[in-house]
């Protein structure tokens, strides 16, 4: 057993002062000399030919220094995945939801910044709008983007094994249909930018995103910057989850005024806006059919899905095959078939969002699975014991598990939670139910096809000696990741965690794709670590020279300088740094151990700055069908879940009373991160289990698009969770390191179906399970009830 | 037309003069650069903008500056003494309750403002107190045992 003197402890996380005392800035913290002040018109229909766009009173205002439109932004269509760009900066030819973006003004501040908004004159020619799925993909429904006939921008079909001979096969074969709501990210800190364009032609632009580098990217293609020309800095950002990965318009518009006023331009979304931006959970339509053995054993899955994606791409290329790819696994299954449809309607895009692609999905099947353990009168526990996949395995799609504690995990839950002594046994009302889930540590690949590395850290030691500066685009937007970073650099090299400092979120440090798909501990991870070690060695080259002994003979720990076989004499190299110091208190001598302190001066002196490199991108993955790339990752973190429920069998109220969770994230680097990590996402999937949905009127327009109406889990919501952690030691990665921020979601859904229909004998196949839903069902199902008996 | 007002911010005295219209976090955030104060709504929904008015928990973005004529007001600016931490928020510290930060704060005050008054309040007290912070980040365990954790013979709490 390797022993750590930091990682795999409850470190307090570096920022942690900084945001308990307010001092910590998010972006509208911030203020820059002469600053404008910039807001964009959004269209007030859902689907209109724009016929005209009339400026001119708006620029008369006196205050107003910029109003921008297409004719100034230029028509260079972007998005997410180069396969579906679709989007412009501002509307030209028509606009497709209420909130897409047709102008955008400058001034003063933002008082007249909004005042010039309402003297911009549009004329709109209304077009009829598809705002549901069935609508959009109707037989001679108006279409939203004339190149996606009946709506579909994308779809997608895979069948591994063969799926009718396997069903042909089985003794239980069941379908059904789920169906969730639009989910809205309500990360608490409103999206925000500044953007700064000098004389020399250099455009920074400090934003609130999730992935500084994709943001870069896309503003240098959009607005015709050279990339060497623009930087992205993220400040402190308060919670991201998805939405915040991909460069917005407004992120783009603030650049555009910039760049005309020579000013810098503050923007920020009012909480309606974030809403109107929307980019999170799709809306999904899952018809799973599945089929096994009267043992249990899973033989095939045949999924349909329909996702509803509002009016553009964004991330919905990768959505549609996540929807499909991220099943199968965690469970022994050789046949599965998928087929997904992306449908476009006039409402705010869709996009990522924790668990991308794969919560949908895991909530209906984990369900149907509890169907098909009553149906064949198995515990549902043991139905996934016998099913589950283990390391090594490799899933009917090529998703390969390296490491794997899916056992584990369904162990600690079961006997963590009662399991045993609750199911089948507690009193109408109250429920217990149980699901897994696994998810990527990372995309395989970048979401452009590229070569690039997905990471790249380097290591600055400080020239006096004793402390090292970790330098990251990474994104820490709440989740632990500086820390996390800090901590691999510190055991790396061989010293305390208070020795080590990091900036990160800056395009200046070097590349890293950002906060997404569960990544960044593993790939940014890995850099660091690499970093740390070229430091590690280029300081005990130097003091293996000058002590005269072999590299091998020498250790860093704990700030020390460690002699493997004995002492070794270095009070020459001890004379020296006490020769530069004098008068200095404090200094190490004598017998004192030699310190990395002394060890790093003298690097230093003899080679200059000592600076690490480390880069990190995954091997080869995954198969060579179309869409292969969408689920690979190089590590699988997985997790299982028990949830008791008590269910108002009077009022169909839902309160979940606890949760028990065991997640393999490999090795937990932080382990009071990971644990964050878990009760966090847990809380996002009570949510959405219970409350969440964005309601919209027969206009397209958005009837919640504030926290009072869209609700999240609040403090009485949200019951104690016991965070288990499981280490299953994933070969590649860092210390073993894999995922826990996004897949830690992916069973709480199901787990609470489960827990309901335990409690309540009623199957939901539609989310949320809103009180009023749960009571019709209930009434229903008495109404049903009485009539069988009165027949009888 | 704006009017001129006198207040107390964190115990100092300050006078400005406010336009009618401007909220009371808007005058803390934007005019008097107090940006500890979170601004996440401004419709009174996520509690981040929580701070102390005349002693009880309020969201500034509900306030106008021009209510707060001589009241006493205390940000998270003012809780924090000139060495180290307050106690809420080292325990916060300690115990993970910090994720992205962004109603760290508000929630901070509103768990003073109930430590003031029920210094050893149960898990449900500090729950309801806590319910209108909204998180999104941490699923408020770790916040309640923060709170919890608080030294109950902490005189500077």
């Amino acid at each position: 057993m390797t022993s750590y003197s930091v990682v795999n402890s409850r470190a307090p996380r570096l920022d942690a002062p900084d945001k308990t005392t307010g001092s910590a800035v998010y972006i509208d913290d911030i203020t820059l000399p002469g600053m404008l002040f910039g807001a964009v018109l959004h269209s007030p229909l859902a689907h209109a030919r724009i016929l005209n766009i009339d400026t001119s009173r708006a620029k008369k205002l006196p205050g107003v220094k910029c109003v921008v439109t297409s004719d100034d932004a230029g028509l260079v269509k972007y998005g997410v995945s180069p396969a579906r760009y679709d989007e412009v900066l501002f509307c030209y030819d028509k606009v497709r939801y209420v909130g897409d973006e047709v102008a955008a003004v400058a001034a003063i501040d933002l008082e007249t910044a909004t005042e010039a908004l309402s003297l911009i004159k549009v004329d709109y020619e209304e077009l009829p709008a598809v705002l549901t799925l069935e609508d959009a993909v109707a037989e001679g429904a108006p279409l939203v983007h004339e190149e996606y006939a009946r709506n579909i921008g994308a779809e997608v079909h895979h069948e591994f094994g063969d799926v009718e001979a396997a069903l042909a096969e089985c003794d239980l074969v069941l379908t059904d249909t789920f169906r969730n709501k639009r989910q809205d990210g309500a990360f608490i800190e409103p999206q925000g930018c500044i953007a700064e364009y000098d004389p020399k032609g250099n455009l920074t632009l400090r934003s609130s995103t999730q992935s500084p580098h994709y943001v870069q990217r896309t503003i240098a293609m959009v607005l015709g910057v050279p990339i060497g020309k623009v930087r992205v800095i993220k400040p402190y950002v308060g919670g991201g989850f998805g939405p915040k990965v991909a460069a917005n318009s407004m992120e783009m518009a603030a650049c555009l005024m910039s760049m005309k006023t020579g000013k810098p331009v503050k923007m920020g979304f009012t909480r309606e806006e974030v809403f109107l931006y929307g980019r999170a959970r799709h809306q999904f339509v899952h018809t799973l059919t599945t089929g096994v053995k009267k043992d249990g054993t899973l033989m095939a899955l045949k999924n349909e899905c329909y996702l509803e994606g509002g009016a553009y791409s964004s991330f919905g290329i990768a959505t549609i095959y996540y929807a499909g790819s991220l099943l199968g696994g965690p469970y022994r299954l050789k046949n599965m078939k998928y087929d997904g449809y992306r449908v476009c309607t006039n409402k705010p895009a869709c996009g990522a969002q924790r668990g991308h692609g794969g919560v949908i999905a895991r909530a209906a099947w984990e369900q149907q699975l509890d169907r098909i353990a009553e149906e064949i009168g198995m515990d549902p526990v043991e139905l996934r014991l016998k099913n589950m996949m283990e390391a090594g395995d490799v899933s009917c799609n090529e998703l390969k598990m390296n490491s794997l504690g899916m056992r584990e995990c369904i162990e600690a839950v079961r006997d963590g939670s009662g399991w045993k002594e609750k199911k089948g046994r507690l009193p109408k009302g109250k429920g217990i139910g149980m699901a897994c889930g696994f998810f990527v540590s990372g995309a395989g690949f970048p979401i452009y096809r590229s070569e690039t590395y997905h990471a790249t850290v380097s290591i600055r030691v400080s020239e006096d000696g004793g402390t090292v500066h970790v330098y990251t685009a990474s994104a820490e937007i709440g989740q632990g990741s500086d820390t996390a970073f800090a901590m691999i650099a510190a055991e790396t090299i061989g010293i305390p965690l208070d020795s080590v400092s990091i900036s990160s979120g800056d395009t200046e440090f070097g590349v890293d794709l950002g906060a997404y798909s569960s990544r960044q501990t593993l790939m940014t991870g890995h850099a660091t670590k690499e970093a740390a070690m070229d430091v590690r060695r280029q300081i005990l080259g130097v003091m293996a020279r000058e002590l005269k002994v072999d590299i091998s003979e020498l250790d860093l720990k704990d700030g020390l300088v460690v002699f493997k076989h004995g002492r070794v004499d270095y009070s020459h190299v001890r004379a020296r740094y006490i020769k530069e110091h004098r008068g200095w208190q404090g200094l190490a001598r004598g017998h004192d151990p030699l310190t990395f302190q002394e060890a790093a001066r003298i690097a230093y002196l003899a080679r200059g700055t000592i600076i690490g490199k480390g880069k990190y991108k995954p091997g080869d993955l995954g198969g060579t069908h179309k869409g292969a790339a969408v689920g690979t990752s190089p590590a699988y973190g997985c997790s299982a879940q028990v949830v008791e429920v008590n269910v108002d069998m009077e009022t169909g109220k839902i309160t979940v009373e606890k949760m028990t969770d065991a997640h393999d994230c490999g090795f937990a680097i932080n382990r009071t991160s990971v644990e964050g990590q878990m009760q966090g996402s847990l809380s996002m999937g009570l949510g959405e289990a219970l409350f969440e949905e964005v309601k919209f009127d027969e206009k397209g327009r958005i009837l919640n698009s504030n926290l009072a109406e869209y609700k999240i889990a609040t403090s009485l919501d949200m019951p104690n969770v016991t965070p288990i952690i499981v280490e299953s030691h994933e070969p590649y990665g860092p210390f073993g390191a894999k995922e826990v921020g996004e897949g830690a979601i992916m069973p709480t859904i199901p787990a609470i179906l489960n827990a309901v229909y335990d409690a309540t004998g009623v199957r939901f196949q539609e989310l949320p399970l809103t009180p009023e839903r749960v009571f019709m069902a209930l009434r229903s199902k008495e109404r049903k009830t009485q009539q069988s008996t009165g027949e009888h | 037309m704006k009017t001129l007002i006198n207040l107390k911010i964190n115990g100092r005295e300050y006078e400005v003069a406010v336009e009618p219209t401007k909220t009371l976090v808007d005058l803390l955030r934007y005019d008097l650069g107090l940006t500890g104060t979170k601004k996440g709504c401004g419709t009174g929904e996520c509690g981040s903008c929580t701070v102390i008015f005349n002693g009880k928990p309020v969201n500034s973005c509900l306030v106008l500056a021009i209510q707060a004529r001589g009241a006493e007001i205390l940000t998270i600016e003012g809780l924090k003494p000139a060495q180290g931490l307050h106690p809420i928020q080292q325990a916060f510290v300690d115990k993970g309750a910090v994720q992205c930060g962004f109603c760290t704060p508000g929630m901070i005050l509103s768990a003073s403002s109930l430590l003031k008054k029920n210094p050893n309040p149960s898990e449900p007290e500090i729950r309801k107190a806590l319910s209108g912070n909204l998180c999104r980040c941490t699923g408020y365990q770790k916040i309640v045992e923060a709170v919890q954790s608080v030294g109950k013979d902490d005189e500077r709490r």
